[in-house]
């Protein structure tokens, strides 16, 4: 990567930027204005991700270091793109424009700035997933984290007010223990720069070294609260169902990112030296935890929304088993469920509400759930302007199905392919050829027994939504509702026709992490650009 | 210096901890700010407690002579953050005691 494509690495957090700062000034009621600034942006973001993402997958990999201010790694702040964040900038970039495109229908006029605050949630999960340093990394954090309040609370009502709080109160105090893991990892190690950290880590001396895994170890719990592993994801399913569809469907990015750090990290900083594995076991056993409350919550549930949120934690769980396993073949194969389960659990947040329209509100079931969890008085929106699909009930339904499908993990779609790379490869008929042991089999009875729950859920909550006397009146559903649905389910189509591609794109990507010297090389010998030497700029 | 200020962090701490487990959310709010100057404190102190040094190499002088700069960065970055969250959490909390009419933080509790 040289010249102009260099600058590139940056784009995905400055698009945003400048765009939520335009939008802030325009006036509220210019509605059209703001939407196609949102959406300009959206588009550029998508282009600069996919390019991104084909210079990374091309021949040669760590490039993507850009110094800050141009100032060489330990001093200054990089930005690192690899496989992986170059991946999870497409899977957002992706996920955002669906979620945007459909809010365009009526959601983006039930409240103010919510474009801004789309776009500066997209500067900050994009910034997380390319910073190269962990104080900016909890900066990146609190900028995703301040926009995902107010888009939270997006539409206001009770209900979501009251979850918005639980969760505004969840994340400020994860945010204080990253600031405590932080500053005692500072305070050892006496860096943040994860290459140089990843570099340091292996020579440290004992005593410092338990203060340095003490200061992981809370840094782990502020990102396993954000991917909601058991016992700390009871805010997750409430805050999701409460949040509205396109918020919701852009939120299932957000706990990947939990996921994306604790894999970035463990596989950079403890990869070998005497932390070799450090925390391993508490993914593994708190995996299975989640994993177990996910399927419990998602028979248990019966509003869908509810249903959806359990999905996450189900996802998460299935995520934190194999990282606590730690094996190259299975991590590959969980890349691609990671993939696979955020553009379902991000289209089916956004079904949902198409498939709620049809139902009476006030004789169903839902009410029962609505009252155990708050008053069922959000307000909704008036309905949009604009061009009604034809067939509805059949075009949802068919979305359902495919929802349903993914989510249980039955073959043909990228579901079972996802979970079949997993559990081929914990049986032992992967790359590895190692026996399963006992929590591997575990895992794999538990992941197969949360398809098959997801599976019965889904059933039963289709059976009463489809094929119940058509008392419900037939839902207006508008174009642009239902086209970022079917786009999003597209993508999961396109991974299962080209999932040979994709699992190979997955396994050089997991094994280039499971090199840390090659990110450690690449980030130390990332040289400053010559001639701006003006002393303003740095260098040396 | 040292014991006070860890006895410092230490007692921010227990109030702070005590006061988010509370059901009020004034009491929340106050708990999640006294954890925020407990943290805060913390921050600095990983740089190691020196008084009267610059956090500026002079010339000639060695490491004794030098305050940790990093950590002070980070704590001011940490303040502000801080600040920020804490203020909207309070718009959030103003706006669900408005809506239920109680301050209770899962809007329960006798009408007030």
């Amino acid at each position: 990567m040289n010249g102009w494509s260099h600058h590139l690495i940056i784009a995905p957090i400055l698009i945003p930027l400048v765009a939520a700062a335009i939008l802030v000034v325009i006036d509220e009621r210019q509605r059209v204005t703001k939407a196609m600034v949102s959406l300009v942006s959206m588009l550029l973001l998508l282009t600069v991700a996919f390019i991104l993402f084909r210079i990374e997958s091309g021949p040669n990999g760590y490039e993507g270091v850009y110094l800050l201010g141009n100032w060489s790694a330990p001093f200054g702040i990089v930005l690192v793109l690899d496989g992986l964040s170059a991946l999870m900038l497409l899977l957002t970039a992706s996920v955002a424009v669906a979620a945007l495109v459909y809010s365009l229908a009526r959601w983006h006029a039930m409240g103010s700035h919510f474009h801004s605050m789309f776009q500066l949630l997209l500067m900050g999960v994009n910034g997380a997933f390319l910073t190269g340093d962990l104080f900016n990394l909890f900066v990146f954090f609190e900028v995703m984290l301040a926009a995902s309040y107010g888009l939270l609370l997006h539409g206001s009502g009770q209900l979501r007010v009251k979850a918005g709080m639980h969760y505004i109160a969840v994340n400020l105090a994860a945010a204080l223990l990253f600031l405590i893991g932080v500053s005692l990892i500072y305070g050892t190690a006496g860096t943040l720069n994860m290459a140089d950290l990843a570099a340091r880590i292996p020579d440290m001396e004992a005593d410092r070294r338990m203060l340095m895994e003490a200061g992981a170890g809370v840094l782990g719990i502020a990102f396993l609260i954000k991917a909601g592993m058991w016992p700390l994801c009871f805010w997750l399913p409430t805050a999701y169902s409460a949040a509205s569809a396109p918020v919701a469907g852009v939120f299932a990015i957000l706990s990947k990112l939990g996921i994306y750090v604790i894999l970035r990290l463990t596989m950079l900083l403890f990869d070998n030296g005497p932390s070799a594995g450090f925390g391993s076991t508490v993914l593994l056993y708190g995996g299975m935890a989640t994993l177990i409350f996910g399927t419990i919550g998602i028979l248990a549930s019966q509003a869908l929304g509810r249903l959806a949120g359990f999905s996450v934690l189900v996802s998460s769980g299935t995520l934190l088993m194999v990282l606590g396993i730690n094996d190259g073949a299975v991590s590959s194969g969980a890349l691609l469920y990671l993939v696979s389960s955020t553009l379902t659990i991000s289209a089916f947040f956004m079904l949902i509400e198409l498939v709620e329209r049809s139902q009476d509100a006030g004789a169903n079931v839902l009410a029962v759930t609505m009252e155990a969890y708050g008053d069922a008085d959000e307000d909704e929106p008036e309905e949009g302007d604009g061009v009604t699909m034809p067939g509805t009930m059949a075009i949802l339904g068919t979305c359902f199905a495919m929802c349903g499908i993914l989510l249980s993990g039955l073959p043909p779609l990228s579901g079972f392919i996802a979970k079949f790379a997993m559990l081929s490869a914990m049986m032992g008929t992967g790359a590895i050829g190692v026996p399963p042991t006992a929590p591997v089999w575990t895992l794999i009875i538990l992941v197969i027994l949360s398809g098959v729950a997801a599976l019965i859920s889904m059933t039963r909550v289709g059976i009463r939504t489809f094929w119940t006397s058509l008392e419900g009146v037939v839902p207006r559903v508008l174009v642009i509702e239902i086209v970022p649905v079917m786009f999003l389910l597209a993508l999961t189509l396109f991974l299962t026709v080209q999932a040979n591609s994709a699992m190979q794109y997955m396994d050089t990507t997991i094994r280039t992490l499971s090199n840390p010297s090659l990110y450690i090389d690449a980030v130390r010998n990332a040289t400053v650009v010559p001639g701006v030497d003006d002393g303003t700029g740095g260098g040396h | 210096m040292e014991i006070i200020l860890s006895i410092a962090i230490g007692v921010m701490t227990s109030c702070g901890v005590w006061l988010i487990l509370r059901p009020r959310t004034y009491q929340v709010i106050i708990g999640l700010s006294l954890l925020s100057y407990a943290v805060n404190l913390f921050i600095f102190s990983v740089g190691g407690v020196k008084t009267n040094v610059p956090p500026i190499l002079s010339e000639g002088g060695g490491h004794d002579l030098l305050a940790d700069p990093v950590p002070q960065a980070l704590v001011l970055t940490a303040i502000v953050i801080g600040f920020a969250t804490t203020a909207l959490f309070l718009v959030v909390l103003l706006a669900s005691r408005g809506m239920t009419g109680t301050d209770h933080v899962d809007g329960r509790g006798e009408k007030r």
